[in-house]
């Protein structure tokens, strides 16, 4: 029974010592630099003192919008997912074709210019 | 849990995936080409379109099911692709001037079209109502934004958020009706399964007439037919003209087909519950839109109630539910789609640079400053009005003939007296343009070499099919021999 | 425990008759948007009753394909709402009069 949680139990370790090494190397390696705004909290770009009724720049609505997209077409993954196996290589082949048809919406967004913050 | 591939032939969807990849080919050129330089994406939809219309005439005669029995493979939805394909083409043909005179000529545009186009295909063919209901929100969502092309007019603006939302909210309804129906069924979505899945269980009725109910609402807004019409009118006025033209024809079009492979195949049982609400809704949506019609001043908002009267016509084909009624159907939707796009097309020609002139009163004198181009006007109002020896009038006649074989000898004299009163404001036009002088010089019309070959095809064609409505009969006589039940 | 699926069409006819009103009474393009999305999940959940009640995983796959849609929508809702936002300043449908409503 519990011998079935192993690969959960390695995914764990593996993940907690990716990010141990990671901070630890960046620690040891890094530059370090101190100004006023890289020590501020971070708040998505915002001021983090101010009044809460201020407006957002209408930057983020874009983002916002090539983000719902994007995600939610990730949903199809799951099912496809769960039967991986019995589907085989045809099953791959297809969503190779799903994700190259996510990616030409990656490439229009890209070219367009919307992904530049100016 | 294994599980084998159904077998499919790519060939049986073969305009889709033709139309998928010239709209996608569109796109990345467009994003890709450096500013500046105009690539002739016209050109490249064109092409496409008339790919995916020879494929569909290679498919023609094939009958029976594919991938998986989602998709139907027969002349009913060939009938109706050849429809989609000659409408988009008609529309790419007449926006390109239109489009360049608002600096707006843009890759995107002809892509949603073809996308549209291809959201359409799946309605017309789709078997199960997951690829229905895809298939109307690939064409409606494609449509939401070519409403609000025009990014910085108000109108186009406000036209574009009322279609949305009433877009989405109708969605919603027809989505609640597919779920009942699915809870009725006992699990099944296919359209074949339905008719003995729906009648197994008698304790259900009431689930399935929820359901029918919910469905006629969610296509009702999409035909436009009354009471669920109101956002016509607005959105036909403040949309783009070619995308008006384009929403006038072809979505209908799907709309109605959708609509009535459904109820032709899923629900003949319970045809005498859902007859009794179309008869309803078949006059309401005539007289409404014959009666709005008259009082209108704006020829775009005049072609919108319009288009609202002919929704009418159509759902009296629909209540009859026969086969001549299907016949007509198909028959009246191709004249539908030749007379408005050429009607639309005069707009456009009239409204000279950026639609500056949409009022009636504009078209006065138009007779003999340009003689051709009032001619052919006059041709779309008498077609419209069902004034032989057009389409129209050919359309009509089997839509009456049908509702009277059916025995509804009332719908159709009802009928019959809204095409009498929409005589009135079509040949207002006509008289305007020939017994009224010009009020004012309005500027020279430029004729665009795609406008008037539009203008011209449609005249010819609404002429041809009008006079000679023989093989077209034939051919849509044997699309609808699929529906078994009428 | 197992939950009648009674229960599951009984909170969807709730949340979708909410939904409808929400859009007929709001006057705020956005808010009307979220009650339509009410209405999309109110059909969410009827599917998924369904076709846990019948076993049958078509109605689950619908759900699938109606969640896509509706993000498709409210991209393309959030995007005109910004475009009239930046025309008009306010996105209240009362104000929206421009064409006769």
């Amino acid at each position: 029974m519990l011998i079935n949680y192993v690969p959960i139990l390695i995914f764990t370790v593996v993940a907690i010592g990716l990010v141990a090494v990671i901070v630890v190397l960046s620690e040891l390696l890094g530059k370090k630099k101190h100004f006023p705004s890289k020590d501020m909290p971070y708040e998505c770009g915002m001021d983090p003192i101010g009044d809460a009724r201020h407006r957002y720049t209408v930057r983020f609505y874009v983002i916002a919008m090539f983000f719902i997209v994007f995600d939610i077409e990730a949903i199809f993954f799951f099912p496809w997912a769960v039967v991986f196996k019995s589907l085989g290589w045809f099953g791959f082949w297809e969503m190779l074709v799903f994700i190259g048809i996510i990616s030409v919406g990656l490439v229009y967004v890209w070219g367009k210019g919307a992904l530049e913050w100016e | 849990m294994t599980f084998t591939i159904p077998s499919f032939h790519l060939s049986s969807i073969g305009p889709w995936l033709t139309l998928t990849v010239t709209a996608i080919l569109i796109l990345v050129l467009d994003a890709l080409s450096p500013k500046g330089r105009k690539v002739c994406f016209s050109w490249l939809a064109l092409a496409g379109l008339a790919v995916a219309a020879f494929q569909t005439i290679g498919l023609w005669g094939s009958t029976g099911t594919d991938f998986a029995r989602m998709v139907y493979i027969d002349d009913f939805a060939n009938f109706f692709y050849l429809i989609f394909i000659l409408g988009a083409a008609l529309t790419v043909l007449i926006s390109r001037q239109y489009l360049e005179d608002y600096g707006k000529n843009m890759g995107e545009y002809y892509a949603l079209i073809i996308f549209a186009t291809v959201g359409m295909m799946l309605m017309a063919a789709g078997s199960h109502l997951i690829m229905i209901f895809l298939g109307l929100e690939i064409m409606s969502i494609a449509v939401y934004v070519l409403a609000g092309l025009f990014r910085e007019d108000l109108r186009s603006n406000e036209a574009a958020l009322k279609y949305l939302i009433l877009g989405s909210f109708s969605s919603a309804f027809l989505l609640f009706g597919m779920a009942m129906l699915y809870g009725a069924s006992g699990g099944t979505l296919f359209l074949n399964d339905l008719p003995l899945r729906l009648g197994a269980d008698p304790a259900m009725a009431p689930l399935v007439l929820l359901g029918v109910g919910l469905l006629i609402v969610g296509f009702g807004f999409k035909v436009a037919a009354a009471p669920f019409h109101m956002w016509t009118p607005d959105v036909y006025e403040g949309a783009p003209t070619s995308v008006t033209a384009f929403m006038a024809v072809a979505v209908k079009a799907a709309a109605f087909a959708a609509f009535a492979r459904v109820f032709f195949l899923a629900f003949p049982a319970i045809k005498v519950d859902w007859n009794m609400v179309l008869w309803v809704l078949a006059v309401a949506t005539m007289t409404i839109g014959n009666v709005a019609a008259i009082s209108q001043t704006n020829i775009k908002r005049m072609l919108a109630y319009s288009s609202i009267a002919h929704a009418g016509y159509l759902l009296m084909a629909m209540v009859a539910a026969n086969q001549l009624g299907a016949m007509s159907l198909l028959y009246y939707l191709l004249a539908y789609t030749l007379m408005n796009l050429g009607a639309f097309g005069v707009v456009i020609l009239v409204g000279r640079k950026k639609d500056s002139y949409l009022n009636i009163y504009d078209y006065s004198g138009l007779g003999a400053a340009h003689p051709v181009l009032a001619a052919s006007m006059a041709l779309f109002m008498f077609a419209l009005a069902g004034i032989p020896p057009t389409a129209g009038f050919v359309g009509k006649f089997y839509i009456f003939s049908a509702a009277i074989q059916a025995g509804y000898i009332w719908l159709a004299i009802i009928g019959v007296m809204n095409s009498l009163v929409s005589v009135f404001y079509y040949l207002r036009i006509t008289v305007l343009m020939y017994m009224k002088p010009a009020e004012a010089d309005l500027g020279p019309v430029v004729f665009s070499p795609a406008l008037t070959a539009v203008v011209a095809l449609t005249a010819a064609g609404v002429l041809a099919i009008g006079i000679f409505p023989g093989c077209l009969y034939n051919l849509a006589m044997n699309a609808v021999k699929i529906f078994p039940g009428l | 425990m197992v939950v009648p699926v009674q229960y599951y069409l009984a909170l969807s006819v709730a949340l979708f008759a909410l939904g409808v009103i929400g859009v007929l009474i709001r006057r705020n393009a956005l808010v009307i948007y979220m009650c339509i999305e009410m209405m999309l999940n109110a059909v969410n959940l009827a599917f998924i009753g369904f076709a846990d009640y019948f076993k049958a995983v078509d109605g689950q796959m619908f759900v699938f394909f109606v969640l896509t849609v509706a993000a498709a929508e409210v991209a393309v809702g959030l995007a005109l709402i910004v475009a009239i936002f930046r025309n008009r300043g306010d996105v209240y449908v009362d104000n929206l009069n421009i064409l006769k409503w």
